[in-house]
């Protein structure tokens, strides 16, 4: 079953590269689960071809990783699905901290939407030609990017002294 | 009255001087919790909706990172309050792929049980709180009456009603308390005409017809391109279930059929669910045929699992890793799992990034509320603003999934 899997896998990876030479730039295994990492410039393009050659045409999940202090810095990960093939692929894309962008899927699959609103709004990564690029969770006067590597857990708090009479000397 | 859209950046739809917008929520009744909706109308009409999040936000995936694998369970069980056990199955799940665990049959089959008596329960609520929004008050109590005898069998099992926590990394918590296959079969001999019950409350009652035949109708193309799962999705016609289509825990041993239907309107959502509680009283009879009365309840891991009490009792080794798992946590090898259950109400999935520390890197957790309710809009508009009312109810959100 697993090597079955794989040799799948292998096949999505071959077709992006006949696709596109410039396509994959790593094919990760890990536990039976393929991540095939794409350059930023091409994600839509190769989501598009995902969905269209390959039959991927549930987009599962749409997340974000931020490994601050490494460079490139945040890591977006797509989970797709093929229900016809009963198959899931992860296509990844890396994105340097300063100034993150990358193309909305939007166009590819409306139901990312909500998914990139929720990376824009805890993870500050802008996505182009999103039609609706708000924060979703968070208040929309909120300052910063909680869910950020570099956002302590327990927020920014800055209580006058007055306010906590134990810590006052 | 059309500041309100704008003061949220939205633009009308319309922008004429006919439409108004009215605020629905948040603490609108039918809005199952804290969910907005500002509605642009025209007459009774909806011409546009703009679904407003956030007010629940408890940033559970950012307290993730800052505890150890073992710790965070108890949270993912306060995120779908009508699902906890689901929730801790795909959290467990996720982890136990990045560490490469092999779960002992027993503690699967327990896990299978537990997740159909919360999916029935889940559904039972919904139902329920559905047919009193649609105005049929009686149905209501009648759901409750059963939710409280499997809140009991929870209560029995983990010693808690909602907020169990049962399914642990590598198993389960407990073994199943004494009398437990008595109760479970009170409960499978007792529904089936319960259900039947509100079958004939609702079913071919006109009014229920009325407010719910030809409402809010979704085309399976489109569930598809907006990500919608579960109920949602087969009552349009596709039969997605992550338990046939990536069985996890042992479901493909068990026999079940997948409801679908084609009318994808508020009333074909309503009979999937209806037939999903009694499939799933096939499955909770099958799982107790196959659980054995004596067996490991979970997998043994020197330095991830808790060591037996007794042995605790009695070596060194067992002490220390004992002392260390609740101190300092184990860490999984780096590398990312991605796992999908299916909940009751769609795809439930749990991604975990780990870095190699004792705390994950990136927790995060595909809702299927937050993404099913994406589609709202494109479900009510055209509808009439009571119908509003009968789309969010059989979309079935959880607030607190959504907000997480």
């Amino acid at each position: 079953m697993a090597e079955n899997v794989n040799q799948n896998a292998n096949a999505v990876a071959q077709h992006l590269r006949g696709w596109n030479t410039k396509a994959v730039e790593e094919v990760i295994e890990f536990h039976g689960e393929t991540t095939i990492v794409v350059p930023h410039a091409l994600l839509r393009a190769a989501a598009q071809e995902c969905r269209d050659a390959l039959q991927f045409d549930l987009l599962s999940d749409a997340t974000c990783v931020d490994r601050f202090p490494v460079e490139p810095r945040f890591e977006l990960q797509y989970h797709l699905t093929s229900i016809p093939r009963k198959e899931k692929i992860r296509l990844r894309t890396r994105v340097p901290g300063d100034h993150p962008y990358v193309d909305s899927l939007v166009p590819v699959w409306p139901g990312a939407g909500w998914l990139e609103r929720e990376i824009f709004d805890l993870m500050g990564v802008h996505f182009n030609d999103h039609p609706d690029l708000r924060r979703i969770l968070m208040p929309d006067e909120w300052k910063g990017h909680p869910l950020r590597r570099d956002y302590p857990v327990e927020g920014f708090r800055d209580i006058p002294a007055t306010y906590l009479p134990g810590l006052k000397k | 009255m059309t500041t309100t859209l704008a003061s949220h950046n939205v633009e009308t739809a319309t922008g004429a001087a006919k439409t108004m917008v009215l605020n629905m929520g948040p603490q609108h009744p039918s809005t199952h919790g804290v969910l907005r909706v500002l509605l642009e109308l025209d007459g009774e009409t909806v011409v546009k909706a703009v679904p407003d999040l956030g007010y629940l936000h408890t940033g559970i995936e950012k307290s993730c990172e800052d505890k150890t694998y073992s710790q965070a369970i108890t949270l993912t069980d306060r995120m779908d309050y009508l699902n906890p056990l689901g929730n801790n199955l795909v959290y467990c799940l996720a982890v136990e792929k990045l560490l490469g665990l092999e779960i002992p049959k027993r503690a699967q089959y327990i896990r299978v049980m537990m997740a159909e008596l919360q999916r029935i329960s889940s559904h039972l609520v919904w139902l329920g709180t559905h047919a009193i929004d649609l105005g049929a008050m009686s149905v209501f109590l009648y759901c409750f009456r059963e939710r409280e005898e499997i809140l009991k069998i929870f209560e029995r099992f983990a010693g808690q009603r909602m907020m169990t926590s049962y399914i642990r990394i590598g198993g389960v918590a407990l073994e199943p308390p004494a009398g437990w296959r008595e109760m479970i079969g009170r409960f499978l001999k007792m529904m089936p005409s319960r259900i039947d019950e509100y079958e004939t409350l609702l079913t071919e009652n006109r009014i229920w017809m009325a407010r719910t035949k030809g409402v809010g109708v979704i085309n399976v193309k489109d569930a598809v391109a907006y990500s919608m799962t579960g109920p949602t999705l087969r009552a349009a016609g596709l039969a997605y279930d992550n338990r046939k289509v990536f069985p996890y825990s042992s479901y493909d041993e068990f026999e079940f059929g997948v409801p679908t239907r084609t009318d994808s309107d508020c009333f074909g959502r309503y009979m999937i669910r209806v037939a999903e509680m009694r499939e799933s009283l096939k499955i909770i009879k099958q799982a107790m045929e196959k659980i054995t009365d004596s067996g490991p309840i979970r997998t043994e891991a020197a330095g991830i699992i808790p060591p037996q009490r007794e042995k605790m009792k009695t070596e060194m080794e067992a002490l220390i890793y004992h002392f260390k798992i609740f101190t300092e946590g184990f860490s999984p090898a780096p590398g990312e799992a991605y796992v999908t259950i299916e909940s009751p109400r769609g795809e439930l999935g749990c991604f975990i990034a780990s870095d190699g520390s004792p705390k994950p890197l990136r927790c995060h957790f595909r809702s299927p509320s937050f993404i099913n309710l994406q589609a709202l809009p494109k479900i009510v508009e055209g509808q009439i603003i009571a119908d509003v009312v009968a789309c969010i109810g059989t979309i079935d959100i959880v607030l607190g999934e959504v907000d997480r």
